[in-house]
């Protein structure tokens, strides 16, 4: 079993006085398209620069593929980070780009890279900064997966896409992934970018993790109970209240728990990813609002 | 070769969705035993989804005897689900044709020919089983 993708125990992150991460466990093992979800603002590009090298932690450790971020020129070879707004540059043609790729990266792979940019159309001799956001998208896909990457990172890649391209990016995206079987990390904030690439999520609010599991796993163990209007504290102890509404007569819970629920007063029902992923939000979003009671020490 | 399509609201599993396209296209004799199914590469290259829910699938499918991988060359049908009931498809779907252009001429349109379709099939299964 190869070392897991990330790895972080306690780990946080401050800017001056406000805290970006904190308190942030997660054991992602490899093998998987992780999706990285939650509001804008909520701590997503500090987490993938800390996994990136790119910006050390306050607190805590942090692991991506069993070693330091960035812990040696060879370890930086096997990580792949593209940033947000998939960032080219503006004045090379993607020729260019694809020799500065090859002269700064060790395992480079030329014929993947050629192969990629003939399949999705780009012209080599345009410059960067001429492309549409689809083309610059694909660009910087093609150099991240040519580096040959055991993790490939992209922070929030299809954000400025419009739909048609966010799927060709995805197609490519999964193409890649099937055929040279690296683990990606990706951030959205939108979950129905990832609902169908990615088989593990990480869901993060207010700079708290809120969630971290297999897709197929988190679907198995959240269900959505409707019934006669009762407390949450009521329920039994393995039923884990995610999120609570409830009108003058009717209750809505989303628990989680391994156990079947055979309290008959209840209709139950799944979830897809993005109710739970929304349940999640609206719990860590409320949590966020209360004031807080910390013990100064 | 067989083209899988997803539909992300329905409530059923993507993996899901491709086990049956598949089985459904073996049912109509669109597939046929030494087909071989699209790569996982094809697939995730058209689809978007995850390669793990296209081996899931596959792996499904081979578990029913339906597939089996061959590797490096790819995973090919290995049974059918059409056997000699494939011969009556032809006469049965003439009938059906020449029913919904009565339907058409008393008047129904797509919604309610749908709706007759499921009711009366759900009452003869019914029957059927009593």
């Amino acid at each position: 079993m190869s070392a897991p993708v990330l790895r972080a125990e306690g780990l946080g992150r401050r800017y001056g006085r406000r805290w970006a991460l904190r308190d942030c466990d997660l054991d992602v093992p490899a093998g998987h398209v992780v999706g990285l979800v939650g509001p804008n603002g909520a701590g997503k590009t500090t987490l993938l620069s800390v996994a990136a090298g790119q910006l050390a932690p306050t607190t805590g450790t942090v692991s991506v593929l069993g070693r330091a971020p960035a812990a040696s020129p060879a370890h930086l070879g096997r990580v792949a980070f593209v940033a947000q707004d998939t960032p080219t540059y503006a004045s090379l043609t993607v020729a260019e780009h694809l020799t500065l790729g090859a002269r700064l990266n060790p395992r480079w792979d030329a014929a993947t890279a050629a192969d990629r940019i003939a399949r999705v159309g780009l012209d080599p001799s345009a410059k960067a900064g001429r492309l549409s956001g689809g083309q610059r998208a694909q660009l910087a896909l093609t150099l991240g997966i040519a580096k040959r990457p055991d993790l490939l990172i992209l922070d929030e890649p299809v954000a400025a896409l419009d739909p048609l391209a966010c799927r060709e990016f995805h197609q490519g995206l999964m193409e890649a992934v099937a055929d040279l079987g690296m683990s990606v990390l990706l951030s959205s904030h939108l979950v129905s970018d990832l609902e169908r690439t990615c088989d593990y999520v990480v869901v993060l609010v207010d700079s708290r993790v809120q969630v971290a599991g297999e897709v197929e796993d988190l679907l198995a163990t959240h269900h959505r109970l409707t019934g006669p209007r009762r407390d949450g504290a009521r329920l039994p102890s393995d039923q884990h209240v995610v999120a609570a509404s409830h009108t003058g007569r009717q209750s809505t819970f989303v628990v989680r728990t391994r156990e079947p629920v055979l309290d008959p007063a209840w209709r139950v029902s799944g979830l897809d990813l993005e109710d739970l992923v929304l349940s999640y939000m609206s719990a860590g979003a409320r949590d966020a609002a209360r004031p807080v009671l910390e013990v100064r020490r | 070769m067989i083209e899988f399509h997803l539909d992300t609201r329905s409530g059923v599993p993507p993996y899901q969705q491709i086990v049956r396209q598949v089985r459904h296209a073996l049912r109509l004799g669109l597939v046929k035993e030494g087909d071989r199914l699209p790569t996982v590469k094809e697939v995730v290259g058209t689809l978007a989804v995850n390669p793990n829910t296209v081996l899931k699938a596959y792996r499904e499918l081979e578990h029913e005897g339906l597939v089996a991988a061959r590797p490096g060359l790819g995973t090919f049908v290995t049974a059918t689900l059409a056997d000699a009931s494939l011969a009556a498809h032809g006469p049965l779907r003439e009938e059906l044709r020449r029913w919904l252009a009565k339907a058409r001429l008393a008047g129904l349109d797509d919604e309610s020919i749908e709706a007759l379709f499921h009711a009366t099939f759900q009452a003869a299964s019914r029957e059927a089983s009593a």
